[in-house]
């Protein structure tokens, strides 16, 4: 699926390699230098869209607005600049967060002070808990109007505060070539996350000569930033002989490994010392789940198989992950026998919610480069009953919870069905961004994925009207992937206002909306938790059929088994974006499940007498 | 349907960070000079629920940098776990915790004491007696300052209570290792 051009205004970022992009490039170098575009002075909106393109980050999310109009005055200058206007700010700080999460790349969102501002929190917060690489600007009021409530004026720097990586209130214009190249080096660097920059209106308007700071003078102005990444050398030693050493290890596959592209290094430290492979749920797409040695997904609603295989495991060699209450479940029963060895590029994340043996911070990649020639190589012989002890727990696992003919009860359409059936027929390689609850679980179970980047979750906050939002910026991020929004109709309806944002950019995501007429986590937790006591579980939505009509994005329904094939099918053809809708049954629960302040091994698998 | 752990023989519960019996610490943070940074470091504190007992901020011999003495219980996991995240912050430089190292930990208190003719002669002993300083008289109080350990200014409050405080400010610790040892930071005079 090749991403659609927009039509001939010139505002398409040409593919590189082709002449258009050559001459995008001596254009850009051009600007650079001269830094005095359309022979007018160079003014502090100038200088955010040089860094933008510095950084390489050329597509923005954005809403315009009173104070941050002067950087909207001159995005023209700058054709190569692609800016998606959102319908909602929230919609670009998730597209900003779904660009950086599918390309690798940080992504960037911009917004107006005042509510415009506010809006991105909660996107922001959601790049934050899943530590993913995004630059949001604001404007904020003239500097001396600061502290007086001017007309949309709030406190923002005072909010993301404590949920960004770092912040910054630039109120001068000679500083922000340093700030912005210091607000992409922190996105990026160590433990990524979102860096937000809040540019007051007059130093936008402010004219500049300073200069774009590179790397590496960055660097050395930030002697409180110096992330570890190469582990330790007796620590790897150290963890060398407990794994030389483990009878029942198992690798715990977390985000970091995605984050620093170490798929390959994992993949060959497993096999080298023939060792299981579990994943988070932001640890999917680390491993290929085709690959003989990847076990599964673990927690909450993990395989039971593999919750089994953690807590009988004498080591647990977790890579990158942060043993999150929803990957724990209660700690003091947690993985009972095993000792834990715990790689991650944080300090902090080490010790905090379980205490752990062998710490080694450093990045992924590199202390698996060094570790694996470490380890001994160990025969196929040595595991036999372990790997056969752990084939028959898989085996009684995947045959519950699975509905291969498409059908739960009555013949109702299975969510589960549905979802492996989009990863079948995509191929395994498109982005599937999930939204948050019962959709979000199905597709990190029965997804299949086998690409690093292909999964995209809000994990951390759990933010549902995630997916289409993030949906549009990984399309956009990766254009040369096909890109699936996974949503419920309740995260579906949170940010549905984007749907004109993808009509109007032409943005070619499918979207595949799960409809049990409820919030089904909310209903599946009453159901089991509550006593049955429902309460604002069940929720009306518009017919989408006409809704997709209104918008004129071409949308297929399917509520059968034997509809569902051809509707994907369908939507995969059309070249902006799609949609379809699965009516699924209303009451089918995702089990296991652990409740919550539960141990990993008190999993729920039945209710009612069906294992749903 | 429930089910138990497989496999694994039982075990002693695994050990839940921060559990531990809790101790005074003091932390030293040596943090940019920077606006907002102070902000950075409470709101830190607050968001992952340190019970903090006392915080002092001040200036150092390097202009671009400013010290912080944080008192505060938790187990030693839990306080370690403060360090980490304060080394988050891009404006922290070093945070050492330095409750098990020998070490000058003092602070000012400014205490108002209730004083007549009658009894003023007395107060003035005591605070004589706890080497306390009166830095201004007035006709019905008197403001002692005292500089020390918090025992010693616990100490000398509880006596001069006797008299009656109408007001009194404590800076809360501030705290330097004895002898040649240092805060060691990178980025020193940078």
């Amino acid at each position: 699926m090749t991403m659609t051009k927009r039509a001939a205004n010139g505002r398409h970022v040409p593919g590189s390699g082709t002449p258009a992009a050559a001459e995008v490039d001596r254009a850009r170098a051009a600007m650079l230098h001269e830094a005095k575009p359309r022979g007018r002075t160079r003014i502090g909106a100038d200088v955010v869209c040089e860094a933008l393109l510095r950084q390489g980050a050329d597509v923005l999310f954005g809403y315009p607005g009173g104070v941050i109009l002067p950087l909207y005055d001159v995005l023209g200058d700058y054709p190569e600049l692609r800016h998606v206007l959102v319908r909602h700010e929230q919609g670009a700080a998730h597209a900003a967060d779904g660009f950086a999460r599918a390309s690798g790349r940080v992504g960037v969102c911009l917004g107006t002070s005042g509510p415009g501002a506010t809006n991105l929190v909660t996107g922001l917060a959601t790049a934050q808990l899943d530590s993913v690489p995004v630059v949001a600007i604001t404007g904020n009021v003239p500097a001396a109007l600061i502290g007086k409530d001017a007309f949309q004026e709030i406190d923002i720097t005072g909010i993301t505060l404590p949920m960004t990586k770092h912040n910054y209130l630039v109120r001068d214009a000679d500083e922000l070539p340093h700030v912005l190249a210091e607000a992409f080096y922190l996105a990026r660097n160590g433990r990524p996350g979102p860096v937000h920059v809040d540019i007051t209106k007059d130093a936008l308007q402010q004219e500049t000569l300073a200069a774009h700071p590179g790397d590496d003078a960055v660097a050395a102005g930030l002697p409180g930033f110096r992330p570890t990444v190469e582990g330790h050398p007796k620590q790897l030693r150290i963890a060398a002989q407990a794994i030389d050493a483990a009878q029942r290890p198992v690798i715990l596959a977390g985000h970091g490994v995605l984050v620093a592209e170490a798929w390959d290094e994992l993949r060959a430290f497993a096999e080298r010392a023939r060792i299981p492979v579990a994943h988070t749920l932001l640890g999917v797409g680390s491993v290929d789940e085709a690959h003989p040695l990847s076990y599964g997904y673990m927690g909450m609603h993990g395989w039971k198989h593999v919750n089994r295989a953690i807590q009988s495991a004498d080591l647990l060699i977790a890579l990158g992950m942060r043993f999150d209450d929803r990957v724990t479940g209660k700690v003091s029963t947690y993985a009972p026998a095993a000792r834990i060895i715990h790689v991650d590029i944080d300090p902090s994340e080490i010790g905090k919610n379980v205490a752990v043996d062998v710490p080694i911070v450093g990045d992924v990649r590199r202390v698996l480069t060094a570790l694996t020639p470490l380890v001994r190589e160990v025969p196929q012989a040595e595991r036999e009953a372990y790997f056969a002890q752990l084939a028959e727990w898989r085996r009684e696992s995947e045959s519950t919870s699975w509905h291969g003919s498409g059908a739960w009860r009555d013949g109702l359409l299975s969510a589960d069905y549905v979802v492996s059936r989009i990863g079948e027929l995509t191929g395994h390689d498109a982005t599937l961004v999930a939204d948050v609850g019962q959709n979000q679980m199905w597709l990190a179970r029965y997804g299949g994925f086998r690409r690093p980047h292909s999964h995209l979750s809000s994990g951390g906050l759990g933010t549902m009207g995630y997916s289409v939002p993030a949906a549009m910026g990984a399309a956009l991020g990766r254009p040369d992937k096909e890109t699936w929004a996974i949503t419920g109709d309740g995260g579906f309806q949170m940010t549905m206002q984007e749907l004109a944002t993808l009509v109007q950019d032409r943005i070619p995501v499918r979207i595949a909306l799960f409809d049990n007429k409820k919030l089904g986590m909310i209903r599946q937790w009453q159901e089991i938790i509550y006593a049955g006591n429902y309460h604002s579980a069940s929720l009306l939505s518009p017919d989408y059929l006409k809704l997709c009509e209104a918008y004129g994005i071409p949308a297929w329904k399917a509520t059968r088994p034997d509809e569902v094939d051809e509707a994907i099918a369908a939507a995969r053809t059309v070249e902006g974006p799609a949609f379809v809708w699965f009516e699924i049954a209303e009451e089918q629960n995702v089990f296991p499940m652990m409740p919550a302040g539960k141990g990993l091994s008190d999993l729920i698998e039945k209710w009612g007498g069906a294992d749903e | 349907m429930t089910v138990d752990g497989d496999g694994a023989a039982p075990v002693a519960a695994r050990y839940v960070p921060g559990s531990g019996e809790p101790r005074r610490h003091v932390l030293v943070a040596i943090v940019n000079n920077r606006t907002g940074v102070l902000n950075r470091v409470t709101s830190l504190m607050r968001a992952r629920n340190f019970n903090v007992e006392s915080l002092a901020v001040g200036h150092t011999e390097d202009p671009a940098v400013s010290r912080m003495t944080i008192t505060l219980r938790g187990d030693d996991h839990g306080v370690e776990q403060l360090s980490k995240q304060l080394y988050r912050l891009v404006d922290v430089l070093k945070v050492q915790d330095v409750t098990a190292e020998r070490r000058i930990e003092h602070e000012l208190a400014l205490i108002k004491v209730r004083a007549s003719n009658a009894n003023r002669a007395e107060i003035l002993k005591v605070v004589e007696l706890y080497k306390g300083r009166v830095v201004d008289i007035a006709a019905d109080s008197i403001i002692v300052e005292a500089t020390g350990p918090e025992d010693e200014i616990d100490a000398l409050v509880a006596l001069v209570g006797n008299f009656g405080i109408k007001e009194m400010v404590r800076t809360g610790s501030i705290a330097m290792q004895r002898g040649a040892a240092t805060v060691e930071y990178e980025g020193a005079n940078g």
